[in-house]
């Protein structure tokens, strides 16, 4: 089981409210995503979560037991933290036996379980050595090790790919998706990769400053952006939010068209200029200086031939048009 | 670019290198060579830095004169004891500095030093009378306890310093796997920061037994080391150059040694996290 609840969870740090009031539900075998960019409270959330820091006010339920006074160690859960934060003075296989040690299981239990996850993770051949020998991928492997032997409620993950190369990462993305599935154990993942939680999630929580903006299915978020915040923010390249007589044609303060629900058409639309093409072969993204209604951005399939200083005409596809109020939440 | 370094400057730079070592050393191998010389040849004019009639009469006859082993041993107890139990003190407190700090902790990290910038003698005679009146004039522990309150600010420094550089991330990981905070100190820091905890150690006893201010104030005989053994010799037998070397070698020789065997864990510790 690993079903967690946050009721009202605050915390403030002297005067500063990082985190001002957070509901939210975890369910069992979960694996949900915090998203939101750098300083938005999702590190401070998962630590909550952790019991590395303090609640100010609310309270943390695991399994329906009030974790919120209880230490880190004894909340039943698993952390894999950015640094990867393995102890260097001790061998692979000792770090992984760490906890088992620390809960005074006997010895053979302990290299049992760590034999075990070595060999789900790929680690058998690295036991011996110390984790500066090894490279940032093996490195990681070895902090999930050391989180999965524990056999704990809910794994947490606090950025764990951001000190890994691009190719590294997505195979550790995918690593990771596969050991929820064989696992079926609830993760908490913390991002401010969009791609990492849309990629990953059963659930997306998406934060600002310190508020959950939505909470939601990946394709939830991307085809129904509570806010122009989640509307610019899930999705990559972003959404282009247009303002002005455009949008106030539809009846809204904000429309937003993504980048793929763009097209390229002879006559109508929004006439510009290309200012900046980038051709990935697959995709080519198109940066659009209109006349009407600002810069945009547009993502082409395959091989478009527009180069720089073309003049282009954009229309956005038929029912892809999102609407945004005067306060940034999206319109019926 | 690299910076090209031409032989005739890396010749000139190890000259100037060695240049100020032999400068700075020279003063001790005076002393150890004259421990060597009989006492005309000691106060020869011109100076001689080498003698034609070595001897070790001047060894025999300050061994003979006076308890050398007494002193030595004074030494031994005075600067290990005050260095251990500094430690005792110091990494908690900066463990807590390091890990936990509080509004004021820089500022009292600041103060702390301050008191090293005091001249002793502004302390002397409070310092003399609280020995006499608490019965800790010429005893060890009188002399622990001054040296270790002396030493502390820079032993805590220290190890403050090299705490720092322990990643909290790896003692949260601990708590994590369930580490009590005395696991976290035995299992985790202790062994991370050995290298830094050494290093202070040997510094720190270094520094006590070289001490000499304090050491001659707060005894005459019972208590005193080998900073007053020298100390002794310099008195009323002031021109006997080659016995007081003789003295002097026998008093730094043993710190000395220690410095060499472990001069690369000193550099090692002193240089910890430089680089990262």
């Amino acid at each position: 089981m690993g079903k967690i609840v946050l009721n009202a969870v605050r915390k403030s740090f002297g005067e500063v409210d990082v985190i001002p009031g957070v509901d939210l539900t975890i369910e069992n075998g979960e694996f949900v995503v915090f998203v939101g960019p750098s300083g938005c409270g999702k590190s401070t959330l998962l630590r909550l979560i952790a019991g590395l820091e303090d609640t100010t006010s609310g309270a943390i339920v695991i399994d329906g037991a009030d974790a919120t006074a209880l230490p880190p160690a004894k909340r039943g859960l698993a952390m894999v933290f950015q640094s990867y934060a393995l102890y260097p003075h001790m061998t692979v296989r000792n770090n992984i036996q760490f906890p088992l040690k620390m809960a005074g299981m006997d010895v053979a239990e302990q290299t049992r379980r760590a034999d075990a996850a070595a060999k789900v993770l790929n680690l058998t051949n690295y036991m011996d050595r110390k984790p500066g020998q090894l490279s940032g991928g093996q490195r990681q492997r070895v902090a999930i090790g050391r989180a999965i032997v524990r056999e704990p409620q809910a794994f947490l993950f606090d950025e764990p790919l951001s000190n890994l190369d691009a190719a590294l990462r997505v195979n550790m993305r995918q690593e990771i998706t596969e050991l929820h599935q064989s696992l079926k154990t609830t993760m908490i993942y913390v991002t401010h990769d969009q791609v990492e939680a849309m990629t990953m999630a059963d659930k997306i929580v998406v934060l600002n400053a310190g508020r959950i903006e939505q909470v939601g299915s990946p394709l939830e978020l991307y085809n129904h952006p509570k806010n122009t915040f989640v509307a610019g923010f899930i999705g990559s390249p972003k959404m282009n939010l247009i303002e002005g007589a455009e949008a106030a044609a539809l009846g809204a303060t904000t429309i937003g068209v993504r980048p793929e629900h763009l097209s390229v058409v002879d006559q109508g639309g929004w006439a510009g200029t290309v200012g900046l093409s980038e051709h990935l072969g697959s995709d080519t993204f198109l940066k659009v200086a209109t006349d009407t209604v600002g810069t945009i951005n547009v993502r082409a399939g395959g091989e478009v031939q527009l180069r720089h200083g073309d003049r282009v005409r954009l229309s956005p596809q038929q029912g892809k048009i999102h609407r945004f109020g005067a306060d940034g939440k999206a319109m019926p | 670019m690299a910076r090209a370094v031409t032989p005739r400057r890396k010749l000139f730079y190890t000259l100037a290198a060695w240049s100020v070592a032999l400068l700075i050393f020279f003063p001790v191998l005076w002393t150890i060579l004259t421990s060597f010389k009989t006492e005309a040849s000691a106060v020869a004019s011109p100076p001689q830095l080498f003698s034609a009639d070595w001897t070790l009469d001047n060894y025999a006859e300050v061994w003979g004169r006076s308890d050398y082993p007494r002193f030595f041993w004074n030494s031994v107890v005075i600067s290990v004891g005050s260095t251990l139990l500094g430690l005792l003190i110091a990494i908690p407190a900066a463990w807590s500095m390091a890990f936990v700090p509080g509004p004021r902790t820089k500022d009292l990290l600041m103060w702390m030093l301050s008191t090293k910038m005091m001249p002793a003698a502004a302390v002397l005679i409070p310092m003399y009378l609280i020995f006499q009146r608490t019965g800790l004039f010429d005893t060890r522990t009188g002399l622990v306890l001054a040296l270790m309150l002396m030493n502390l600010p820079v032993i805590i420094w220290m190890l403050y310093t090299y705490f720092k550089e322990i990643p909290g991330e790896i003692l949260e990981a601990a708590r994590m796997d369930g580490a009590s905070l005395r696991n976290e100190i035995i299992y985790i820091l202790t062994p991370m920061a050995i290298p830094g905890i050494a290093s202070t150690m040997l510094l720190n006893i270094i520094l006590a037994w070289n001490e000499a201010f304090w050491t001659i104030t707060l005894t005459t005989t019972k208590a005193a080391p080998l900073s007053a053994f020298i100390a002794s010799f310099s008195a009323p037998q002031g021109l006997f150059y080659a016995k007081l070397s003789a003295a002097s070698t026998m008093a730094i020789a043993p710190i000395l040694i220690l410095g060499w065997f472990s001069q690369k864990q000193l550099v090692r510790g002193l240089t910890f996290g430089a680089v990262k």
